[in-house]
């Protein structure tokens, strides 16, 4: 028992069924972000004047990844022509390109991650409030590098302000509450992990895939070249949806 | 191929023969959409059943708040514990019954049962497939359904227990109930969400993809109109709550704050958050899926009915095409109506306005839908067996169902009925009697194409009337109670607020008011007895039942019935080609009374 059109297209509708299930995953992927992106708009909306934080995150890194994932997008492109054309060397070559660019592209993520994981604002009892990043802590101190303020709100905007570099030492009787700059945080940055967290699964799916289709499942090249093809193609279209959603991730996290 | 081929076990003596396989995966890892449209079926038949177990149990609550309840009572109390002590529902167990009925009627129940099973067996054979597009994809969306239904049901169990915060969930009350019943909920939806998402991209591809040669769109039976529509619903609807569902469990476990407000007090005491977020952003989202959710609930119904009415009245269904355009276009306005669930939440009058004027639009396709079933019995020579009469039933039940919707879609009477039994009243008249009569229409209908035998028709009659009956009575007293102020989710059935209890108060709920929850306690139990004659036709039928004469024992002309009985794995013994509509009857010039769609013209 064959299923039809499982490799070559349907005359009347003119695509392969594959191609149409992944069409129609992404649009249900278009309605899950999108819901998350109501919410972002939502809730900055409601923000109260001058809280929402600006210049928390490094445009450069933002940058770089902006650019990794947008050259992925010509590789992955480049390996389904080379499929198409017959060149299955030149297919893992390309194929092989987008992987390592995936893979970068999470490492930066990690490592902003980390960034944002080993910042902490402590809050003394004395009502000063201590910014930075943990260097080490004592059973009896706290040490880290960054800034004291006075108020909160000073810390919401950081755009063109220098990165303070001050060892502070805390005592810990004197800490009254000391957060991470998690996703308990505040709003942002429960947005920021969630949505880049989001985005970051679906780039691991999608990097599961091509190194599925890289090594072992390359296999199916000797056999049935088209349908072969077709795979790359079709999750192919589903790393464009994933660098899509980076497009839109990069302006409202990182430059807003 | 005409309808002649014996009804006896197919898989030995079909030409299209398959390599033999093991119990497992010909039973358990299947991948043939009508196995898993049965594993489909069967679950989710066993969660409606429990999930009208638990409402029993909390119609014996309300009926009688604080007595032990019987038969159950002390197994309640053995396996759950403190919050059933002596065999009586606490408040807290009451909640979680309340939120976990209307999550497993909705999600692991009529769902699953009207687009997973029935879309699964009927779709494929119905456009002469051999199969689903994805047919591994599909098993994957059934075992994902299961795991689901395992999360939730556990939740029952773990300390705390189930999910209290009803099933629309709202936040901050979900997020602050301090047990992991609510995480379970989460965990459980998201299995449950995914398996939908699996689904509907495998019907619809289906749909588009594998119509056999000659079978145009406007040549599909209505009932696939019905279910590409509804895939559609499920598959665009419910990723924002997925995404709700996702902010949610963020808020439960990574302490965000997504749906809670700044300031939030939980037990009188300023909760440890950062706030800043929004409870209408819940709400938002909930609906938005939730909305489109009831129209999945009944478009299959409609599809089913409309299959069952066209072959029972042996004439074409009237209005094929306002049937089709009007399915649709329910599909397209189900995504502008859903804060008509939330007038009450201040939205202002011209975002109520808004959404008055697109739930009003809305109730015209819907009404053009039952108008033309209803339409469609004139004239016709109607065969009333079982399946038939659950079908005529569902139109005037769907009707009210739908009729006592108008005075919810305006704000200014919503007010008063907001959050009342009269809405518990009105939607359980578009499902209860509504969908599942139909359901119940299509497993007497489609049960000797699957099986080989017919149901026993007087004990199909016997729980028609018996349902219809013990429904009515169920239902209609809640439009009463509901318009004499008495709210929804109370553990105590409005006790609290009785005229016994604050006497000389305006608005206090009367002795009979209040005595009509007894005499709904008795017509559920009136309805679990009629439910008896359905569980033992259905088992005592699949071995013992009338074997059908041919493939065909309805004389239908639809594609499903031109198969072998069962249909083998790959349904069709040669290719279908179909040269027709889909209804056929009663054409002149023909000796029978009814032309399959794959019979060649002439």
């Amino acid at each position: 028992m064959d299923i039809p059109y499982t490799v070559q297209p349907r005359p009347d509708t003119g695509v392969y069924n594959a191609k149409v299930g992944m069409w129609l995953f992404l649009a249900s992927e278009v309605m899950l972000f999108g819901g998350l992106f109501s919410a972002y708009i939502l809730l900055r909306v409601a923000a109260p004047e001058g809280t929402w934080p600006h210049g928390w995150l490094s445009i450069p890194l933002g940058t770089l990844n902006t650019l990794i994932l947008a050259l992925s997008a010509v590789t992955v492109l480049l390996a389904w022509a080379a499929c198409k054309a017959r060149m299955f060397d030149r297919y893992k070559f390309f194929q092989g390109i987008t992987l390592l660019l995936g893979v970068i592209f999470l490492g930066i993520k990690g490592y902003e991650y980390h960034d944002k994981l080993t910042h902490y604002t402590v809050v003394l009892k004395d009502g000063r409030i201590a910014d930075g990043h943990w260097v080490s802590a004592t059973p009896s101190e706290v040490v880290l590098k960054g800034e004291f303020v006075a108020e909160r709100s000073e810390l919401a905007d950081r755009r063109g302000r220098a990165k303070a570099h001050e060892e502070i030492r805390l005592a810990r009787d004197q800490v009254q509450k000391m957060q991470v700059y998690g996703p308990a945080y505040n709003t942002y940055l429960a947005l920021y992990f969630t949505m880049t967290g989001l985005h970051g699964l679906h780039v691991l799916g999608g990097l599961v895939v091509f190194a599925f289709l890289w090594g072992p499942g390359s296999r199916l090249w000797k056999t049935d070249p088209d349908r072969f093809t077709n795979r790359v193609e079709v999750a192919g279209l589903f790393w464009h949806f994933v660098d899509l959603v980076w497009i839109f991730l990069f302006p409202v996290l990182y430059l807003t | 191929m005409q309808a002649t081929s014996p009804a006896i076990p197919a898989s030995t003596h079909h030409p299209a023969h398959h390599p033999e396989t093991g119990f497992w995966r010909t039973y358990i890892f299947s991948t043939d959409h009508k196995v898993i449209g049965i594993q489909y079926g069967i679950t989710a038949l066993c969660f409606l059943f429990f999930g009208f177990l638990l409402m029993l149990m909390m119609r014996w609550q309300i009926a009688h708040p604080g007595e032990p309840v019987p038969i159950v009572g002390p197994l309640l109390a053995a396996v759950l514990g403190d919050v059933a002590a002596r065999g009586v529902m606490s408040p807290d167990l009451y909640n979680s019954f309340g939120a976990m009925h209307g999550t497993i009627m909705v999600f692991l129940g009529v769902v699953p049962l009207a687009v997973g099973a029935y879309g699964n067996y009927l779709v494929p054979l119905q456009i002469g497939a051999n199969d689903m597009a994805f047919p591994r994809l599909n098993m994957m969306s059934y075992q994902l359904y299961f795991l689901g239904g395992i999360v939730m049901l556990t939740s029952f169990f773990i300390p705390g227990g189930a999910a209290q915060a009803g099933w629309t969930s709202y936040s901050p009350l979900a997020t602050a109930i301090p047990t992991d019943g609510q995480t379970f909920w989460l965990i459980g939806m998201v299995f449950l969400i995914t398996s939908s998402l699996l689904g509907s991209v495998n019907l619809i591809t289906t749909i588009i993809q594998l119509r056999a040669p000659g079978l145009t769109w406007m040549r599909l039976p209505f009932f696939v109109w019905a279910q590409f529509t509804a895939s559609f619903l499920l598959l665009l609807a419910f990723p924002p709550l997925e995404t709700a569902g996702i902010l949610q469990l963020m808020d439960k476990l990574a302490g965000t704050s997504f749906f809670l407000p700044t300031g939030l007090a939980i037990g009188g005491k300023l909760a440890d958050i950062s706030g800043g977020g929004s409870p209408l952003l819940w709400q938002h989202l909930f609906w938005f899926l939730a909305h489109p959710e009831v129209y999945v609930l009944i478009l299959p119904a409609m599809g089913i009915i409309g299959e069952i009415i066209a072959n029972n009245t042996r004439k074409p269904l009237w209005g094929y095409k306002s049937l089709v355009f009007s399915v649709l276009m329910i599909g397209f306005i189900s995504f502008l109506v859903w804060a008509h669930h939330m007038y009450l939440t201040g939205m202002g009058t011209r975002i109520s306005a808004f959404f008055q004027t697109t739930t009003m639009i809305i109730s015209i396709p819907s009404v053009i839908i039952l108008t033309a079933l209803l339409i469609s019995l004139w004239g016709g020579s109607i065969r009333f067996n079982t399946p038939m009469l659950f079908a005529l039933a569902f139109l005037p039940m769907f009707g009210i169902g739908g009729l006592t919707g108008l005075p919810l879609g305006f704000s200014a009477s919503d007010i008063h009925l907001h959050d009342t039994y009269y809405v518990i009243g009105h939607f359980h008249y578009v499902v209860a009697p509504g969908t599942i009569f139909a359901l119940f229409a299509g497993i007497y209908y489609w049960f000797p194409k699957i099986t080989g035998r017919r149901m026993n028709e007087y004990w199909g009659k016997v729980h028609f009337w018996g349902s219809l009956l013990f429904m009515n009575l169920i239902f209609m007293p809640m439009f009463v109670q509901g318009l004499a102020g008495m709210l929804r989710r109370m553990s105590d059935g409005g006790l609290q607020y009785s005229a016994a209890k604050v006497p000389g108060v305006a608005g206090a709920l009367s002795g009979p008011i209040l005595g009509l929850n007894n005499f709904i306690l008795w017509a559920a139990a009136g309805l679990a007895i009629a439910q008896i004659p359905f569980i033992i036709n259905f088992f005592w039928s699949i071995a013992k039942g009338q074997p059908v004469r041919s493939d065909n024992p309805w004389e239908a002309t639809t594609l499903e019935w031109q198969t072998p009985t069962p249909p083998p794995h790959g349904n069709f013994l040669k290719p279908p080609q179909v040269y027709r509509g889909p209804y056929e009857y009663s054409l002149p010039g023909y000796d029978k009374d009814y032309v399959p769609q794959n019979q060649p013209p002439g």
